[in-house]
């Protein structure tokens, strides 16, 4: 085991990997969702924004969240979607 | 009848399998025996039968629980009486039936008969989240989840515990299994905190990864009955919890350790 490899053992932990790991999976099994259907979801955004701007395909972020309502603290699912644009397609013909 | 009694059904369930389930349930019906609580523990594993040798009861067994929602026996004919404890019984599962052979009903309605006449009714749920899994909590009206602090485990439990909700069985208790404190030390395996902090339940205990379990499974005879093993004081304060008792968490300083690491202890301190 070289040197550097004794140093990033001791920064990150094999536990705190498990642990971000569960969360990350528990998000998307607690809203039901797979990400196959995320995946298909994540499509047809791109295909609907695409009549309308040209985006960055590469860089679209989409997934499920929780988060609390308001009023109530009651958990809620909410998809985030992060859709970098490149330029509107200034059509207007509606 | 008179002096009916009300008593509380339990399920243990894990949606994993191999957490220790049926080892959990063993003791903790063992354990509320010892107490002084009228208990029968309920295999609901059926195709799969495991409690009666966790148990030690393997040989006495005529009727199972398939006969008993068929009507074939009476149900205080399929009640095994424990070696050990004058008020702990075993309704085994049936080995040769599958799943399909009790429903969520029937299930129901044997679970109430036994309210009456138990204080405590231990039901001890199969692996998995599908029919076996939907009966065995369809007469509970409290669920321990038992996990061990691997992510596949926590996983399937935090699952179980959705589906459990679904059903209107709801804050369910943690306990969390084979815990092994040198790992842990070396942040090589998940602490209580971290488990908790993902699952959001309440904890009901901590069992360490104990050989004791092992060997007291190879006599048939659980491990709270185990004056000596760690493991055992750990189910006796999980009872102890169970009953309304406020028992603080085990030290698990002592688990697992070789005489070098007691006596490291001893010289240094650590």
């Amino acid at each position: 085991m070289g040197l550097l490899e004794i140093f990033s053992r001791r920064q990150e932990k094999s536990k705190d990997v498990a642990k971000e790991r569960l969360k990350l999976v528990l998000v998307h099994d607690r809203a039901d969702l797979s990400p196959r259907l995320l995946e298909l979801i994540k499509n047809d955004i791109i295909n609907v924004i695409s009549n309308y701007a040209e985006i960055d395909t590469s860089e679209i972020d989409i997934k499920m969240t929780k988060t609390t309502k308001e009023g109530d603290n009651k958990p809620v699912s909410a998809l985030i979607a992060n859709i970098p644009i490149k330029k509107l397609k200034m059509r207007d013909d509606t | 009848m008179e002096n009916e009694k009300k008593g509380t059904a339990i399920v243990v369930t894990s949606g994993k399998g191999g957490v220790g389930k049926t080892t959990t349930s063993a003791n903790i019906g063992t354990g509320l025996a010892m107490q002084g609580y009228s208990v029968v523990v309920l295999d609901a594993d059926i195709g799969l039968r495991n409690l009666d040798v966790v148990m030690g009861l393997e040989n006495r067994i005529v009727y199972d629980i398939v006969d008993v929602v068929e009507k074939n026996c009476k149900l205080k004919q399929a009640l095994i009486k424990d070696k050990r404890h004058e008020h702990l019984y075993l309704l085994p599962a049936a080995q040769t039936k599958d799943k399909t052979a009790v429903s969520s009903a029937q299930m129901v309605e044997l679970v109430n008969e036994l309210k009456k006449e138990f204080d405590y009714i231990i039901i001890d749920s199969p692996a998995g989240i599908e029919q076996g899994f939907q009966y065995s909590i369809a007469g509970a009206d409290e669920a321990i989840i038992v996990t061990t602090p691997e992510v596949s485990a926590v996983r399937d439990a935090d699952r179980v515990i959705g589906i459990l909700e679904a059903n209107e069985i709801y804050q369910p208790r943690l306990i969390v299994n084979r815990i092994r404190q040198d790992m842990v030390k070396r942040g090589d395996m998940m602490n209580i905190e971290d488990i908790l902090d993902i699952l959001a339940v309440r904890l009901l205990g901590v069992v360490p990864d104990d050989e004791n379990v092992v060997i007291s499974t190879n006599k048939g005879e659980p491990v709270v009955m185990d004056e000596k093993a760690l493991s055992g004081k750990a189910y006796r304060n999980i009872v102890r919890r169970i009953i309304g008792e406020e028992v603080e968490l085990l030290n698990l300083e002592e688990s697992n350790q070789g005489k070098f690491s007691k006596m490291m202890k001893l010289l240094f301190g650590r």
